[in-house]
């Protein structure tokens, strides 16, 4: 059974009277273990689709099923939920809480499942050493470099265990070095067996997945499996 | 509920509000200010009420005093300028025929009104002293505190016209040596011996008497100095819900009934009613404790509503890290009560702060009018007006956080999240 299921999924924008028809109708399954790249050009529509698997927006059409549970309309609590229980994201710039230090942050998805406070820094601080800054657990994000914040944004989205991993340009905002270090990290954490999505329109970073969704005007044009560049070796 | 006494939600409430020191400096500034501004001015019109309730705890509220004056106008035979003199058998038809007086006690006086005061001497001690001729009954009017062992003017000392007194502190002070027991003890007063049977405690602030009156019994002094029937005034009390200006009228009326005098003469009998000046303070002194209280709420509201106007600014600021913790899976009913939340405790701290603020300076304030003549004492806030500003406090804090907590939650996260 696919970890992620979507069928025939629409999506458009109202815009006064206008409205601008953004997914026209998708279909794809991500099974559990993938490492799985979204590209295409600038608005064509990644984000949008990497959002409503997200659960933070809802398509007009279609179906979309996260490891067999139907996701339909959904209220915000509900969806609130889910999102803390299977989902983890992952931003382009970063989107830590700034007077929150690195371990605070991680806890704070966490604090959200109720889990009580020891067992939430434990954790946070354990996610914090998988990403290589456990020493710096108790700064804040302003005292991080860009490739620190976003470790500490993947180490957040890691420590409550999701079905999938989303992650949205997660090297939109860093040097190619940097990001070749994230990438070293999201395969890393795929190797263990995680459910990986990857927004990008860097065709290398793209080529460090294991397989690459093409999107063009609301349709996907290509969808293919790459033999995975390892970026451990570019850092 | 349970959510309130998770104490996960008060370390995310402490770790915004300390992250957030500017604007939790500026909340709790303006609220302390309110609940200060209305503990301050509720204390000390409250002070005053007492102050003005301590000035007047020796004489009934509600007690007149009347005297005879000259009539202004022929009446029944008779010419203007007539000199009155009241008698004291008035005292019997005014008691019968106005049932809202309480206690009414004739006096007589020498050395009061500018005539020369009584010589008293013991042994080679002597001093001039205001003497009171009294009925027991007057110390229903004006309590007279009299020290351990001694006691006031009773009946058998009129009945029997004794020659017995009642001395002020200042009087024993100045006839008697230290440590002397002046009870029992023989002064004379204008050449009469008289013996001491009491010693009155001069209450400062009373400010009808002083400490060294001397009070003898009326029949006596009726006697001593041949008044006859005659009266000097009339001290009356009403009963605590009787109208004291109404009664002031009936009894002058009833005096120039007996005194055959135009009733529309106004200068025939003076009176002085203490009860009327006594609402008219105690009138005053609500006004304050009620302006105080609108001006405290006032303020304490305008601080309230600074609280919501920053939660709200504050709010829009971390639209983006509201946005985050809603994808993270914080509910919108989450967002939502830590808002309120932290609503809520900023008000109450500051609510906190202002009430011992407000409690320090007056107590400051009473202190250093201690030792004075102003009217003013233990200018203390009653609990409850203390727990309803508390309430009151909360209650706003709630309906305040709730602007900013519905406009938390009414973006969408995704639009929060949106990157520009
Ligand atoms: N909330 C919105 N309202 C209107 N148009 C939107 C909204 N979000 C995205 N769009 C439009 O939808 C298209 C796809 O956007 P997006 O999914 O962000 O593209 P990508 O992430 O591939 O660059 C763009 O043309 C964009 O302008
Ligand atoms: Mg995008």
């Amino acid at each position: 059974m696919a970890m992620i299921e979507i069928k025939d999924l629409h999506k458009s924008y109202q815009m006064g009277s206008n409205s601008l028809h953004v997914l026209k109708g998708i279909n794809f399954s991500v099974e559990a273990g993938e490492l799985v790249a979204i590209m295409g050009s600038s608005g064509s529509g990644k984000s949008t689709l990497l959002n409503i698997l997200g659960m933070l927006d809802e398509a007009n059409e279609g179906s979309y099923e996260l490891d067999g549970v139907p996701i339909k309309n959904l209220n915000e609590t509900k969806a609130a939920q889910y999102r803390n229980k299977f989902l983890g994201f992952v931003f382009q710039s970063f989107n830590l809480i700034n007077y929150k230090t690195a371990a605070e942050n991680v806890a704070l998805p966490l604090y959200y499942q109720k889990m009580p406070r020891k067992e939430r820094q434990e954790k946070a601080i354990k996610y914090l050493e998988q990403v290589g800054l456990k020493d710096w657990a108790t700064h804040l994000p302003s005292e991080l470099s860009g490739g620190q914040k976003q470790r500490v944004a993947i180490a957040r989205a890691m420590a409550a265990e999701p079905k999938v991993l989303l992650a949205d340009e997660p090297t939109g905002a860093l040097d190619s070095k940097t990001s070749y270090e994230v990438m070293d990290l999201i395969q890393k954490i795929n190797d263990a067996g995680n459910t990986i999505l990857v927004v990008t329109h860097e065709p290398d970073i793209a080529d460090m997945c294991k397989r690459i969704v093409h999107l063009k005007d609301g349709v996907i044009v290509e969808d293919k499996k790459v033999k995975q560049v390892r970026a451990a070796q570019y850092v | 509920m349970r959510f309130i006494f998770d104490l996960n939600t008060w370390q995310e409430i402490f770790g915004s509000i300390k992250k957030n020191k500017t604007r939790t400096i500026i909340t709790v500034i303006g609220v302390l200010w309110g609940i200060f501004v209305y503990i301050a001015m509720a204390g000390a019109a409250k002070g005053l009420d007492n102050g003005f309730e301590r000035a007047f705890e020796t004489v009934a509220m509600n007690s007149m005093f009347t005297w005879a004056q000259s009539t202004s106008m022929p009446y029944a035979g008779y010419k203007t300028g007539r000199r009155l003199q009241l008698k004291i058998q008035d005292v019997t038809v005014l008691e019968n025929r106005i049932p809202e007086i309480q206690y009414i006690a004739p006096r007589n006086a020498k050395g009061v009104f500018g005539d020369t005061p009584a010589k008293v001497i013991r042994g080679l001690k002597s001093g001039d002293y205001a003497i009171y001729g009294d009925f027991p009954i007057y110390t229903k009017i004006a309590t007279k505190k009299i020290y351990d062992g001694g006691r006031f003017i009773n009946d058998e000392d009129i009945a029997q016209n004794r020659k017995v007194c009642v001395i002020g502190e200042r009087t024993e002070k100045e006839l008697f040596e230290e440590g002397e027991n002046p009870i029992g003890a023989y002064i004379r007063l204008d050449n009469i011996y008289f013996q001491v049977v009491g010693v009155h405690k001069f209450t400062p602030g009373g400010g009808f008497e002083s400490d060294s009156d001397v009070f003898i019994p009326f029949s006596t002094f009726k006697k001593l100095y041949n008044t006859a029937d005659n009266v000097g005034w009339l001290t009356i009390a009403a009963y605590d819900d009787a109208d004291v200006v109404q009664v002031e009228k009936d009894v002058k009326g009833t005096l120039k009934n007996i005194h055959k005098v135009d009733p529309r003469d106004e200068r025939a009998f003076g009176a002085f009613n203490l009860g009327e000046v006594f609402n008219k303070i105690m009138g005053f002194a609500k006004g304050m404790t009620f302006l105080s209280l609108v001006v405290g709420i006032a303020t304490i509201l305008a601080g309230v509503i600074g609280i919501g106007n920053i939660l709200l600014i504050a709010v829009k600021e971390r639209t983006k890290e509201l946005g985050v913790r809603r994808a993270l899976g914080a509910t919108p009913k989450e967002v939502k009560s830590q808002i309120i939340l932290e609503s809520v405790f900023l008000t109450t701290i500051a609510g906190v702060l202002g009430i011992i603020l407000g409690a320090f300076v007056l107590n400051i304030v009473n202190i250093l009018t201690k030792d004075g003549d102003f009217p003013y004492a233990n200018p203390t806030v009653p609990i409850p007006y203390v727990l309803g500003a508390m309430g009151l406090m909360i209650v706003l804090g709630t309906l305040i956080g709730l602007i900013p907590a519905q406009r938390a939650v009414s973006i969408k996260p995704i639009d929060a999240l949106r990157e520009e």
